[in-house]
């Protein structure tokens, strides 16, 4: 196993598995939080946060999602400061832009971008659902069953900032970017490509990239705009 | 018809006395250059006039000018074989450049490329990384006849495809992170396509990628620049293969 992680391939493949992981995720998380735009009441949304805070199973997995992110983070900069390291001396004119593309390029830079935004969004909602509380986080009751008004917690931050809209709209599509090089090259490194798959991963993953980006933009424009009203 | 006529050209050059002293850019200016000269052609003219000066000419690899041996290499204007697609530097002509232009010349920058001279760099390491796999072991009997091993006609034109790489280095200087897997990925993969390959696919693959690493080679990223400047074209699909190959040797041990 030492021999396999200390391989550049090995490594290669964790950074693979963490991203396809968080992929899964990325999914996931915006499926529940799209119940924010289909229910003004607030109540949907509250029992979807509900569910997700008490089910055993999801309890399970949140250490293990924070372990993913981490590996995928810390992994990054480290294989980042192993290839950095492959040429001491750089070029002193470069024209790479005719050969690959930006994002391929830049997947440290723009996954930098997306942690500066995790951060500061985590501690925007997960952290005052989790452990500090707040206000407007006061208890409802929905079918008879006790919950957090996360709705309101959410709702009243788009509706109050257009700054964190946009900023919320940013991070989407930083997002976006990320995947749009990261989604195909996951199936690339465990091998699982040809010259058939490699057209199918690619316009598969441009449409995941984009889904994501406009599904993540769809919610802050929804109480920008007014709509829930 | 005559080929147009550069009446002046600035070429910005890499000079490095030896291997251990630090290089640092010379400008030359050189004059009347025919747009039908290949690229190399100009740099040999400007030796003649570098010699003529006093000036020690710049060392750069050349052998076949072809296109086939593998031998030239230069960084020029920012890409490797400079701005044509599918072609060596021998190949590279100077209609693609302008009158008056700037035409910047590097050596290939990698830790496992280390410069010689100039422009020459020491590329011994895929020599190394050959001899750490990169081949079949025939150890007994005569040579069967080619039509008694059927092969599918698909498989023969992908390993064929493979078999183009001229080991030139282009993909690792293309590559952000100097990865050679483009060039390793090829080798291993027009044996593995045959039967005659497959029975060390195993040993091969593992043994290929460690020597790769331990000579100081980055890892891929995927960006594809390899694919988009190597000369022969080789595909980066020979990547997932070699990814394949790998994983698969090392989950099977």
């Amino acid at each position: 196993m030492s021999k396999f992680l200390t391989a550049s391939i090995g490594r290669k493949f964790v950074m693979s598995l963490s991203g396809l992981f968080l992929v899964v995720f990325i999914a996931v998380h915006l499926g529940l939080n799209l119940l924010l735009i289909f229910d003004n009441s607030g109540d949907l949304f509250n029992q979807g946060a509900h569910f997700m805070a008490t089910n055993p199973l999801i309890k399970i997995m949140e250490p293990i999602l924070g372990l993913g992110f981490i590996i995928h983070i810390v992994w990054s900069f480290f294989l980042e400061y192993q290839n950095w390291k492959a040429r001491p001396v750089k070029y002193a004119k470069k024209n790479m832009s005719g050969a690959s593309s930006w994002a391929s390029r830049n997947m440290l830079v723009l996954g930098g971008l997306v942690l500066v935004f995790l951060i500061i969004h985590i501690i925007n909602f997960f952290v005052k659902m989790k452990f500090t509380g707040d206000p407007l986080l006061a208890e409802v009751t929905i079918n008879g069953e006790h919950m957090h008004n996360a709705y309101a917690l959410v709702s009243s931050a788009f509706i109050n900032s257009a700054a964190l809209g946009v900023f919320y709209i940013l991070g989407g599509a930083l997002l976006g970017f990320h995947l749009s090089h990261g989604f195909w090259s996951a199936f690339q490194t465990l091998g699982l490509n040809n010259k058939h798959w490699l057209k199918r991963w690619k316009v598969i993953g441009t449409i995941y990239a984009i889904l994501i980006a406009v599904g993540y933009a769809v919610i802050p424009l929804y109480f920008m705009l007014g709509l829930y009203k | 018809m005559a080929d147009k006529i550069l009446k002046k050209l600035k070429i910005k050059v890499w000079r490095q006395k030896n291997a251990k002293s630090k290089g640092k850019f010379e400008t030359y200016t050189i004059e009347n250059i025919s747009t039908g000269s290949s690229f190399l052609e100009m740099m040999d003219i400007l030796n003649f006039q570098l010699i003529e000066e006093g000036i020690d000419p710049i060392a750069f690899d050349h052998d076949c000018r072809e296109g086939i041996c593998g031998t030239c290499s230069l960084y020029i204007n920012g890409r490797p074989h400079g701005p044509d697609t599918e072609v060596t530097t021998c190949q590279l002509h100077m209609r693609k450049f302008k009158d008056g232009e700037t035409i910047v010349i590097e050596p290939w920058r990698a830790r496992a490329f280390p410069v010689i001279k100039d422009l020459v760099v020491d590329r011994t390491a895929f020599e190394k990384i050959l001899q750490a796999g990169g081949f079949v072991s025939v150890n007994t009997g005569g040579v069967p006849d080619a039509n008694t091993i059927p092969i599918p006609k698909d498989d023969a034109e992908e390993s064929m495809d493979a078999a183009a790489c001229i080991g030139c280095g282009a993909c690792v200087a293309a590559c952000k992170n100097s990865s050679a897997m483009l060039f390793v990925s090829a080798k291993v993969s027009h044996l593995a396509k045959l039967p005659q390959g497959k029975v060390e696919a195993a040993s091969r693959a593992k043994n290929m990628v460690s020597k790769m690493d331990e000579l100081g080679f980055g890892g891929c990223t995927n960006t594809q620049a390899c694919e988009a400047e190597c000369p022969k074209s080789i595909s980066i699909t020979n990547i997932a293969r070699l990814n394949r190959e790998y994983l698969r040797a090392r989950i099977s041990e």
